[in-house]
């Protein structure tokens, strides 16, 4: 099984949750989060004063798939959340060990 | 002399007594409008400062400041004999005149009150974020009585040595804004910079707030100086349409600025420019015309936007630029009635240079802002000095850093953040157990 994680544009995250679901992805997790990539932060002026925010406000999403299928993932998370303009985010694969079903105790993919 | 109670205006009375509860809303908008700007951490102690002006002023007004006001007439300063509110069958000495004999003198006490509960609230802006709430109260006490009632004796009272020299503040401008803000720039010289400041990230928490605190002040200004004609008349129409006219372009003008100087218009340089508008207007109010408004509130608001630039070039952490605002406005309002007063609308104005006047108007307009302003900067900072050599004034830098609400009051304004502030994550355990117990039953 492989974890995905896709840190996005805040606004993006109803697309990439309808692209998930035509994929048939049964549940994902979301956290708001902050943070700085490339973009770096942005400037906001108060009464002529600049401040620099470090930090901007992101989405993080985290799914995990079959092993099979996280390909498939990755490319509808990209394309969903695509704007073409810096600050797009990142995604990230890994692998997870086990997965279990708290309500009824299975293990592994029958967990997903 | 004694007050003929028989003989009540009861128009003029009712007036005065709606704008008197119409003054005292602008010290909670005040509040807002300034707790808005602070961070989330320090918002309560930036409210209480503003709120507490309403309890100690008012006993002070009581038992002492009142009198000191208007309780006689050395030109100078008032007296005792108002003192603890006594011989209130009396009309203030030297108000004489038709207006006076027809509003109970308790009715000018409440009214006045409320001045001078917001002008103390007033320089709290500058000392945001690290004024210790003991030496805070002791000089807000200590300066209530000993620079506000003075200053408003000389400006205010009939018997005052400005007001008889014919210096021209319908509501204000020199005695409440011009009075503040300098006493703003004292307070914050002594006080000395925040921990980060320049710099730092001391952007506005709540912007909306802001807004909400301007609204609140744009309304009760009506009372301040509608209110200030001291009678319902003509002059008091004038002076209620030039200040929503003039607060009105101050906001255009504060906007213009910005969108030439920064790119974007503001909502908090608008809500900062209607405020600067009402500051500019409020000594001019019934003394000049709609059209003289529009060119006062524009010139208030471009300038005072400017303005916001002086404190990072001298260094002074007038953090939320009461200088730029209340000082630099108050004296502009108050000269400008120099070349924009008129005659047209009330026949106790003056003509300004545009309208054919004397430059003498202009120097009366200008010698009352020098007293007053001179006056009450060093009497301020004396004040504030020498309780700081006895009371340590400024919080420490790690207090600054946990913040006001904590370290002074022990409160936390916000609950339903899940960074800090507590008790969100008991609140969904518990919330959802019950959900959970209502499913299966």
């Amino acid at each position: 099984m492989k974890l995905v994680t896709a840190v996005i544009k805040p606004f993006k995250v109803e697309d990439v949750k309808s692209a998930l679901e035509s994929l048939g992805v049964h549940g994902l997790t979301i956290s708001e989060v902050q943070g700085y990539g490339r973009q770096k932060g942005h400037t906001e002026v108060y009464r002529g004063a600049e401040y620099k925010v470090d930090f901007v406000p992101k989405i993080k999403i985290e799914v995990v798939v079959d092993d099979d299928a996280a390909d498939e993932l990755v490319t509808a998370i990209a394309t969903a959340a695509q704007t073409g303009k810096i600050g797009d985010g990142k995604i990230w694969v890994v692998p997870v060990e086990t997965v279990v079903r708290v309500r009824t105790g299975e293990r592994g993919p029958d967990a997903l | 002399m004694p007050f003929d109670f028989a003989h009540v205006d009861t128009g003029a009375t009712a007036w005065l007594l709606a704008a008197s509860a119409l003054v005292l809303v602008m010290t909670p908008g005040l509040a807002f409008f300034y707790g808005g700007m602070v961070r989330s951490k320090n918002v309560l102690g930036m409210l209480m400062q503003n709120f507490f002006c309403m309890g100690i002023v008012s006993v002070l007004w009581v038992l002492v400041s009142y009198s000191i006001a208007f309780g006689g007439d050395n030109k100078i300063i008032g007296g005792f004999h108002f003192a603890l509110l006594n011989h209130m069958t009396e009309q203030v000495p030297g108000y004489t005149d038709a207006i006076a004999q027809g509003t109970p003198p308790l009715v000018f006490v409440a009214f006045q009150l409320m001045f001078a509960i917001i002008t103390p609230a007033l320089y709290t802006g500058s000392t945001a974020d690290r004024w210790k709430f003991g030496p805070f109260v002791l000089f807000t006490a200590l300066w209530s009585i000993l620079v506000y009632a003075p200053v408003a004796h000389w400006v205010f009272s009939p018997t005052g040595w400005l007001f008889k020299r014919g210096a021209l503040d319908f509501a204000g401008g020199t005695v409440v804004h011009a009075n503040a803000g300098a006493a703003a720039i004292a307070i914050a010289l002594v006080l000395g910079k925040r921990r980060g400041w320049p710099g730092g990230d001391f952007r506005p928490h709540n912007v909306p707030f802001v807004l909400l605190g301007a609204g609140l002040l744009w309304f009760g200004w009506f009372g301040f100086n509608a209110g200030s004609e001291l009678h319902a008349d003509g002059v008091a129409a004038a002076a209620f349409v030039n200040t929503n006219t003039a607060t009105a372009a101050a906001l255009l003008g504060w906007l213009i600025v910005e969108k030439l100087r920064d790119g974007k218009a503001t909502t908090l340089g608008a809500a900062s420019g209607a405020v600067a508008g009402l500051v500019a207007i409020t000594p001019a109010c019934g003394f000049v015309s709609p059209v003289g408004s529009i060119f006062i509130g524009l010139i208030a608001g471009a300038v005072c936007a400017l303005a916001t630039a002086i404190k990072g070039k001298v260094g002074i952490d007038d953090a939320l630029d009461v200088g730029a605002v209340h000082l630099v406005g108050g004296i502009l309002g108050a000269l400008l009635i120099g070349f924009f007063g008129t005659t047209d609308l009330n026949t106790a104005s003056k003509d300004g240079l545009f309208y054919g006047g004397p430059w003498s108007v202009l120097g009366e307009q200008a010698l009352a802002v020098l007293a007053t302003v001179g006056y009450s900067f060093l009497a301020s900072l004396i004040i504030a000095f020498l309780i700081n050599l006895v009371w340590k004034m400024k919080m420490t830098p790690d207090e600054e850093e946990v913040g006001m609400d904590e370290v002074l009051h022990g409160e936390s304004a916000y609950q339903f953040t899940s960074l800090g502030g507590g008790s969100h994550l008991s609140d969904l355990i518990t919330s959802s157990k019950a959900a959970e117990e209502a499913t299966a039953s």
